[in-house]
């Protein structure tokens, strides 16, 4: 005897956290059955496989008839169908939304489109995030970038508004959209060692002060685009380092100010320019931290330059996010 | 013209994409009642149109208010073709139409098209404006108010409870006219909803005739059903009690416990004058559906069961004579009526005086053509519901559906007559219809009723005595209605083992709920049995006689599980039987479920004893001994499990046993003249101290085997089918409304009853312990007025249909009553506010007082040496839960979703709300949709048709009542859900059924601080901005 219908409908729609997951982490049913037994549910609960398996299908089928109301969120707060509390709602719409680290370092950057789509299978294989849950992760990054890429106001914001997410994930939603917007590559190999949470807290730092929107709070693509007036006006601080003069002068005033404090001092005097190689050198953090200091603060000091504000504008962001970055 | 209704189109959201070029929808919308349609202007290009409309106002007899629901279609402009429909909206505007309920319906309602289902959601106001109208000849019925629910509703008071009310009206299915085969399934599904609705509101209103006829104004219990009898029609009926109610002044209605003045404060005492009740004439005949015709004629009527809890015996000397008088009078106020039946479940205190057990007839059908010649005029111009005002015609027919009721009624009244009762109370009715064969069904509890409440005016002093008042409470309903001498059954009859003073059954079986002051020992418990057979395939007459001949043997075996099962768990009543015999093509299947209590009033039940007929083989014998240790280790587990430890009594007290009945000739008889092979099946099993069976043969091995096959819930869940748990009274404020459904396939290979039974035993075994799965985080919960249906779609095919509520409660505060009866007798006197406020406080103390031959001493004596009896509990009304409902009050609402204008709207098939107060009755909820879907697998197989559906259904019921003002749905029953498939097709069609009783509730916490605020609130709480959270 076989059932070929076996349905559960509850007037307020009965979410089960555990079989969510396994649904968002994209196996199937059988496999969410298989997982669900390892977990000694049945033990716990004196239920037969057939109970469980009768049970996951049915919030599967739930999950697949809310997931159209979870790609525009505000409406699974106006449905009527679905009878949900809003704390649960909530805790809908954040763990759809949520993504893998090893699948956002993937991805972050590049251009979210049909090409990248088609990489998914390589990623699902490297990553090991199952291929249904990358296509979730990888449409979510895509319908989110599309909604707000063309919005006033702020970013963070508007993703928040539009797709009700956490204060934290509409932040991290905020970066991949910066990162993709402007295509930043962060899968070379020398930023590996980054996490998304490193290229997150730069992305913020960078549309806080380097977008259009750091000005003025009108424009449009206030925060997804950098501000090109002040990429254009970084050349002019190219002169720190093309102008011999202002360069030695720079380091010697650096120099002095550190010697003694710094462990690693003559490295730092030889790889001035070079941020980068510190690391390899193993600068301990809080050196870093004194000599970029020390680096932004005395060019407040060369009398001969002229663009204080720039670079502060500039060396503020830089610092914060070198020193973020600055880890193994 | 004494109406004017207003409706106002506001706006529509989440429209679907009609223009696959721009992405958008240009819609609008046509306004439709009776004949008169208006339209909204066209809003171009939007998925959320903002209409704002005028009023449209149409001028209407209060007739067709009552009849016709009010008809939203939303539609896309097209310019170069026909404008596409998006869907439809019925609103039911009989909530407006008297002054107690809603005053205005606005607010979202769900856009539905029979094959798309919900399709955005469109935003109405609408309003009614009723004139005094003086036409005495009118055919409204305006101003009776109806609730499902099926015992007094709260806010209320019964001043009379008049009796039956039933009617039914019959047309030809458009799905079976012959202009179905040309047009669309769409076409098809609207005409058949639309049909159904209008039917559905003139037997309403021709209910309420009837009920301003009899003097009343409400209608209490009300059930419609629909048969769909396919090629012969479509039968609406409906059954239900008329009453006179009156609105609680909220000063009585909030007394000491809950101390708070309500909402209902400003509203008049008065129930809504009958200012067009009572003079409604006879210038058109009430009784409608006369006009049926059974060309073949044939009928069969099965034998009639009378089932027990028996037992003999006149009432104790000192109450005999008054036993006498009492029925006398009750008698002679009941004769009146021509059935004097009550759809009512629970009852006034004081109301119930004894019962005598469940009452049943059953009658197998042949279908066929209903010959109605108005069924051409749905097609036209005219107005519809002239159409089906048919009494003209055929009115000469002698068989006709209202026939085949009355005199399966007549059957129930002789049957209560011969259990020395003059009423049946828990009445209901149904049918089961397989291809031209239908099973008409009734069944409900035979009693002896207090009339007091029966009569007009003044209450008849005298017949206030009833000696039970004075006995320790709850046991009076218990005691036998019958005579010991002329028994209309062998049984087993003993001394109450609460006063002594009378006699009772050994087993009491009914299809009520649990009388609130009913004293139990431990807890209840949901027994189901459940029962195959095989038939063969046949054709009219031949089929309906093998039907026929099946049922009895079927009742009977139904019978004898749930006695078994009974005795295994220990208890020795059940309470809300209801018994359904489903008709297939090639079975018939059984299905009973009822709630186990252990009665204090009623003896211990005796063990199972098993037996066998091969004494000599010893491998045999020890096979026997093995069983019957399996046997006692489950009744010893159940008892432990149910908390059943009731008191020993020593033997003095009990007295001597009851002689042996002298006289055991059967005086039942069914009365009923179509009957005319009627055999009287003996079900009281003969007199056996303990229960024996005798398994001479592999089928009653199996029976055995099956008994022990039920598992109990896993630790922390209860269930029952009743309103309330047998010994639990705590609730908490969570609850869990669902629906499930399941069909399954049999293989047909080698199909035996054994087989069947094991399959379908399984089904209901595995549904019920996925339910117990899916609500595990709910525990400690009960599931309550858990309710299985069983149809058989198709060969092969079953299915179960379960629709129950989860309610939490709180494990650690149980209410433990471990007083005396006095002490409790006391106690109730004064904390049981919930009763004794809705109905006359002098109830209780007259009779306590004014009894003249009130044993009063003896009374407390036996009460006394009663006292320190541990468990018993009082199975307590749970509104009055515990005081700790509060603490568990959860407001859920979180900040991150704030915006939210989706208020909360619970539904329950209970009467009422854990922890929360209903302090307005809204107007009754009932709904029939069709779902089609000629792309079943795109939808996620029958399994995502159906769950899609029912969750549409719940989102509509919500939305009503949301729209009316409301923030629940109480006493909600599904009552139909008819799934059918063709895969093959790829198609699927179902049908659904439901009704409730909109209310508003406030939850008893907050109706502290209401009170404390604005002593004298008229504002509606909190209902659609969903404040009140669950």
């Amino acid at each position: 005897m076989t059932n070929e219908l076996d349905i559960f409908v509850g007037n307020t729609t009965l979410i089960d956290e555990d079989v969510y997951r396994l649904w968002l982490d994209g196996y199937s049913v059988s496999d969410a059955v298989g997982l669900r037994v390892r977990s000694g549910i049945l033990e716990q609960t004196g239920a037969t496989a057939g109970v469980l398996q009768s049970d996951t299908m049915d919030h599967y089928r739930t999950f697949h008839m809310l997931e159209r109301l979870l790609h525009t969120p505000p409406k699974l707060l106006h449905q009527l169908v679905f009878q949900i509390p809003p704390s649960r709602q909530a805790l809908l719409i954040e763990r759809y939304y949520a993504f893998d680290e090893a699948f956002v370092r993937e991805v972050l950057g590049k251009k979210l489109s049909k090409g990248t789509k088609k990489d998914l299978d390589d990623i699902s294989t490297k990553t090991g995030v199952t291929l249904k849950s990358c296509r979730r992760q990888f449409d979510n990054f895509k319908r989110v970038f599309k909604v707000v890429e063309e919005m006033r106001g702020s970013l963070a914001g508007n993703i928040q508004q539009h797709f009700l997410l956490s204060d934290r994930l509409a932040r991290d939603y905020a970066a991949v959209v910066f990162f993709a917007n402007n295509r930043f590559e962060t899968g070379k190999k020398k930023l590996q060692y980054l996490t998304f949470g490193d290229l997150a807290f730069c992305a913020e730092l960078m549309i806080q002060n380097w977008t259009p929107g750091a000005v003025d709070s009108q424009v449009d693509d206030m925060d997804v685009d950098l501000d090109k007036e002040f990429l254009q006006d970084l050349k002019e601080l190219k002169v720190l380092v093309a102008d011999k003069d202002l360069l030695d002068l720079h380091k010697s005033l650096v120099c002095t100010a550190l010697r003694g404090k710094l462990s690693v001092f003559p490295e730092m005097e030889a790889n001035f320019k070079f941020i980068e190689p510190c690391r390899s050198d193993r600068w301990p953090l809080n050196d870093v931290r004194l000599f970029l200091n020390q680096y932004s603060a005395s060019v407040h000091s060369l009398d001969g330059f002229r663009h204080q504000a720039l670079w502060d504008r500039y060396m503020v962001t830089l610092r914060s996010c070198l020193l973020r970055m600055y880890h193994d | 013209m004494p109406g004017k209704l207003k409706v106002k189109i506001v706006a529509g959201r989440h429209l679907p994409v009609m223009d696959r070029a721009s992405d958008l929808t240009d819609a609008f919308v046509e306004v439709k009642f009776g004949n008169t349609t208006f339209k909204t202007d066209v809003y171009h290009k939007s998925l959320n149109p903002q209409w704002n409309s005028e009023w449209f106002k149409f001028e209407v007899d209060d007739e067709d208010l009552q009849d016709e629901p009010l008809q939203i279609t939303v539609l896309d402009h097209d310019t170069y073709s026909a404008n596409d429909a998006i869907g439809k909206v019925y609103i039911d505007i009989d909530p407006l139409l008297y002054s107690e309920a809603a005053t205005v319906i606005s607010g979202w309602f769900p856009i539905y098209d029979t094959i798309h289902g919900i399709r955005g959601e469109i935003n109405v106001v609408v309003k009614v404006d009723l004139f005094n109208d003086l036409n005495r000849f009118r055919q409204s019925s305006c101003g009776v108010k109806f609730f499902c629910t099926t015992s007094i509703p709260k806010c209320y008071r019964a001043v009379i409870i008049h009796g039956f009310v039933e009617e039914l009206v019959v047309n030809e299915d458009p799905e079976y006219q012959w202009i179905d085969r040309i047009r669309t399934p769409r076409a098809s599904n609207e005409a058949r909803q639309r049909l159904i609705s209008l039917m559905s509101g003139e037997l309403q209103r021709k209910i309420g005739l009837k009920v301003l006829e009899m003097r009343g104004n409400a209608v209490v219990g009300y059930l419609q059903c629909f048969d769909l009898e396919g090629e012969s029609g479509l039968v609406v009926r409906a059954i239900g009690t008329a009453c006179t109610l009156d609105k609680l002044s909220s000063t009585a209605a909030f007394l000491p416990a809950c101390n708070s003045p309500s909402k209902e404060m400003k509203e008049s005492p008065l129930v809504h004058p009958p200012s067009h009740g009572c003079r409604s004439t006879h210038n058109s005949p009430i009784h409608t559906a006369t006009g049926s015709r059974l060309t073949q004629n044939f009928s069969v009527s099965v034998p009639t069961l009378i089932y027990t809890g028996m037992g003999s015996g006149s009432a104790g000397k000192e109450g005999g004579p008054f036993k006498a008088l009492l029925r006398q009078q009750t008698q002679s106020a009941l004769e009146q009526r021509e059935f004097p039946f009550f759809t009512l479940t629970a009852f006034p205190p004081g109301f119930l005086v004894h019962v005598g057990g469940v009452v049943s007839a059953r009658s197998v059908k042949l279908l066929d053509r209903i010959h109605n010649p108005a069924f051409v005029g749905i097609m036209g111009n005219t107005r519809s519901y002239k159409l089906l005002d048919w009494n003209s015609f055929n009115s000469d027919e002698p068989e006709t559906r209202d026939a085949w009721w009355a005199e399966i009624r007549q059957e129930i009244k002789s049957h209560a007559k011969a259990l020395g009762c003059h009423a049946v109370v828990g009445y209901s009715e149904s049918t089961s219809i397989c291809e031209e064969v239908c099973i008409l069904s009734a069944s409900g509890t035979a009693a002896v009723l207090n009339p007091r409440f029966l009569q007009d005016g003044t209450v008849e002093g005298c017949l206030e005595q009833r000696q039970e008042e004075n006995l320790p409470p709850g046991c009076g309903f218990c005691h036998i209605p019958y005579d010991e001498l002329n028994m209309p059954f062998p049984a087993h009859l003993t001394y109450c083992y609460s006063c002594r003073k009378q006699k009772v059954p050994d087993v009491l079986f009914t299809t009520i709920d649990l009388p609130t002051d009913a004293t139990v020992v431990g807890k209840g418990c949901l027994i189901q049995a459940r029962l195959c057979r095989l038939k063969k395939k046949a054709q009219a007459e031949a089929n309906a006689t093998a039907i026929s001949n099946l049922l009895p043997f079927m009742e009977y075996e139904v019978h004898t599980q749930l006695m078994n099962k009974l005795k295994l768990k220990g208890m020795n009543a059940l309470f809300g039987l209801r018994i359904q015999i489903t008709v297939g093509e090639n079975m018939l299947m059984g299905l009973a479920s009822a709630t186990g209590v252990y009665l204090t009033a009623l003896p211990t039940p005796g063990g199972i004893q098993i037996a066998g007929k091969t004494p000599n083989d010893g491998s045999y014998e020890q096979h026997i001994s093995h069983m019957q240790k399996k046997i006692n280790d489950t009744i010893a587990k159940n008892k432990e499990l149910y908390e059943i430890n009731p008191p020993e009594i020593p033997e003095e007290i009990i007295g001597s046993p009851i002689p042996e009945p002298r006289q055991r000739s059967r005086l039942l008889r069914s009365q009923s003249e179509s009957s005319d092979e009627v055999i009287e099946l003996d079900l009281s099993h003969g007199k056996k101290d303990a229960f024996v069976l005798e398994i001479d043969d592999t089928d009653a091995m199996e029976d055995v085997h099956s008994l022990l096959t039920d598992v109990p819930p896993p630790s922390g869940f209860y269930s029952c089918n009743t309103e309330i748990m047998p010994g639990i009274n705590n609730w908490t404020s969570e609850i869990q409304m669902f629906t499930s459904v399941r069909v399954s396939r049999l293989s047909n290979i080698n199909l035996t009853n054994q087989t069947l039974n094991k399959n379908f035993n399984d089904l209901c075994e595995n549904l019920l312990k996925s339910l117990y799965f899916k609500l595990r985080s709910m525990i400690p919960c009960c599931l309550c007025h858990v309710n299985f249906t069983v149809s058989l779609p198709e060969d092969e095919l079953i299915q179960i249909t379960v629709t129950a509520v989860a309610i939490t409660f709180d494990k650690h505060q149980a209410v433990q009553t471990t007083k005396t009866h006095v002490e409790k007798s006391l106690q109730r006197a004064s904390a049981d506010n919930e009763e004794l406020l809705q109905f006359p406080l002098e109830l209780c103390t007259d009779s306590l007082a004014s009894h003249p031959f009130s044993p009063a001493k003896e009374h407390l004596e036996s009460a006394s040496s009663n006292s320190g009896i541990p468990a018993a509990q009082r199975a307590v009304s749970v509104e009055k839960a515990s005081p700790l409902t509060e603490g568990h009050f959860r407001q859920r609402s979180a900040p991150a979703c704030a915006n939210s204008t989706v208020g909360v709207v619970k539904m329950t098939p209970l009467s009422f709300i854990p922890g929360a107060k209903i302090t307005k009755y809204l107007g009754i909820i009932n709904m029939f949709f069709i779902r089609e879907t000629t792309s079943l697998r795109e939808e996620g197989g029958v399994s995502g048709f159906l769950h899609a559906f029912i969750a549409e259904v719940f989102a509509m019921v919500r939305a009503h009542v949301a729209a009316l003002g409301g923030n629940a749905v109480v006493s909600y029953i599904m009552k139909q859900c008819v799934f059918m498939e063709n895969p093959n097709k790829n198609q699927a069609q179902c049908l659904i059924n439901v009704s409730g009783d909109a209310v508003i509730f406030v939850r008893e916490s907050e109706l502290e601080i209401i009170s404390a605020q604005q002593p004298i609130a008229s504002c509606q709480p909190a209902c659609s901005g969903g404040e009140i959270a669950t």
